[in-house]
């Protein structure tokens, strides 16, 4: 990277999409990674790449995405586990970044999709549109493999770090405010044995 | 003061740890409290168990329940205060999705309360448990600690719902007012 560009930060990444960084995203997933989708617009994208068996779709729970995917991690050292979340999400949970750093999984990486708004009840803004930057406050939890993607070639190039190096690992994403594509099933039952039996835990 | 649980030889917390251990129960989270704190204790000089605090029990349950669907039995250790908090994560996640998370949760806020807070929250407590038919067993004596926590454990297992343990000061001692 050119070292005279200035550092990459919510100001001056590139504003991407949503759907097309989550189908960026599934298509480096080549070890059966399990993935856990935040609520709302960031779970109807996830449906809508793909519907993984090792995909966990929330409904409701706003903000314990990364939970989630600790505990994934913890039970399945093995196996890698990514945590895709919106801003507001993390922005509920955000004690969850100091507990992952203190447990420091390897195998753990949390991408955040931040269009600066409760897109899905109407487009307030969130604190990241008063300039809470989430790399910032990721290195400041403890977690120090923390980076914006400038751009759609970058974001990929960080899932493929992420994937590859011993982790926990964070990756902020500026979004615009194109709304989900679709929508995911709603039978929590239903993800629950499609999420084990993609895990290996249900026969 | 009489001695609270009953008096067995054994303190409910060893009794707790080693049925905990013999179901298989490798995980336990935790937002900290006092009369946990024997518990908690003795489950960090276990090798067998995975421990560590959370910032919130919200974050407690779902770490709780993703390492459940990975394979991994948990319990959630936490105070009644706590619980107050989680009625929507435990609406629409483990009861929702059909997570067996074990919730242990230290009774405040009753039997010689000194805080009022405490003694309300501790109302919304049973209340918030029945509506979400959460299989609820209240531990007051030493000699009903295995069977209680054993058959918790088997049948949230069995029915794939979470379970909820309630450790009265009638078993621990509480947490006592001091001037």
């Amino acid at each position: 990277m050119n070292e005279n560009l200035a550092p990459i930060g919510p100001g001056n990444a590139q504003v991407m999409n949503r759907f097309d960084i989550t189908k960026r995203l599934v298509a480096k997933l080549k070890g059966e990674e399990a993935v856990i989708g935040g609520i709302g617009n960031t779970n109807f994208d996830l449906w809508m790449a793909g519907q993984r068996p090792q995909n966990f779709y929330m409904l409701g729970s706003m903000g314990l995405a990364c939970p989630i995917a600790l505990g994934v991690a913890i039970a399945q050292p093995h196996r890698k586990v990514v945590a895709l979340e919106g801003d507001g999400s993390l922005l509920m949970q955000l004690g969850c970044l100091t507990t992952i750093a203190a447990r420091r999984p390897k195998n753990l990486t949390i991408v955040v999709m931040d269009n600066r708004s409760y897109q899905i009840t109407g487009g307030q803004p969130t604190a990241t549109a008063f300039g809470a930057d989430f790399v910032t406050i990721a290195r400041g939890a403890g977690l120090a493999q923390a980076a914006w993607a400038a751009d759609e070639t970058m974001f990929e190039a960080l899932v493929e770090e992420a994937l590859a190096r011993e982790g926990p690992s964070f990756i902020a994403v500026r979004i615009d405010d194109k709304p989900g594509v679709g929508t995911t099933d709603r039978d929590p039952a239903r993800i629950t044995d499609r999420f084990m039996r993609g895990l290996g835990t249900k026969a | 003061m009489t001695m609270a649980g009953g008096g067995g030889a054994e303190p409910w917390h060893e009794i707790v740890l080693r049925t905990l251990k013999r179901n298989e129960v490798r995980l336990a989270v935790y937002v900290p409290d006092n009369v946990l704190k024997p518990l908690i204790e003795a489950l960090h000089a276990d090798a067998f168990f995975t421990v560590f605090a959370t910032t919130r029990e919200e974050e407690a349950v779902g770490i709780a329940c993703g390492a459940i669907m990975g394979g991994m039995r948990s319990l959630v250790l936490m105070q009644t205060s706590g619980f107050g908090t989680l009625a929507n994560a435990l609406a629409s996640l483990p009861v929702a999705f059909q997570i067996p998370v074990l919730l242990m949760v230290s009774e405040r806020g009753t039997l010689g309360e000194f805080n009022l807070g405490q003694a309300l929250v501790h109302r919304t407590m049973q209340p918030v448990l029945t509506a979400l038919a959460i299989e609820t067993n209240k531990l007051t004596r030493t000699d009903e600690v295995e069977f209680i926590v054993d058959r918790s454990i088997k049948q949230a297992y069995a029915t794939r719902q979470p379970a909820a343990m309630l450790l009265s000061p009638l078993l621990t001692g509480g947490k006592v007012f001091q001037k």
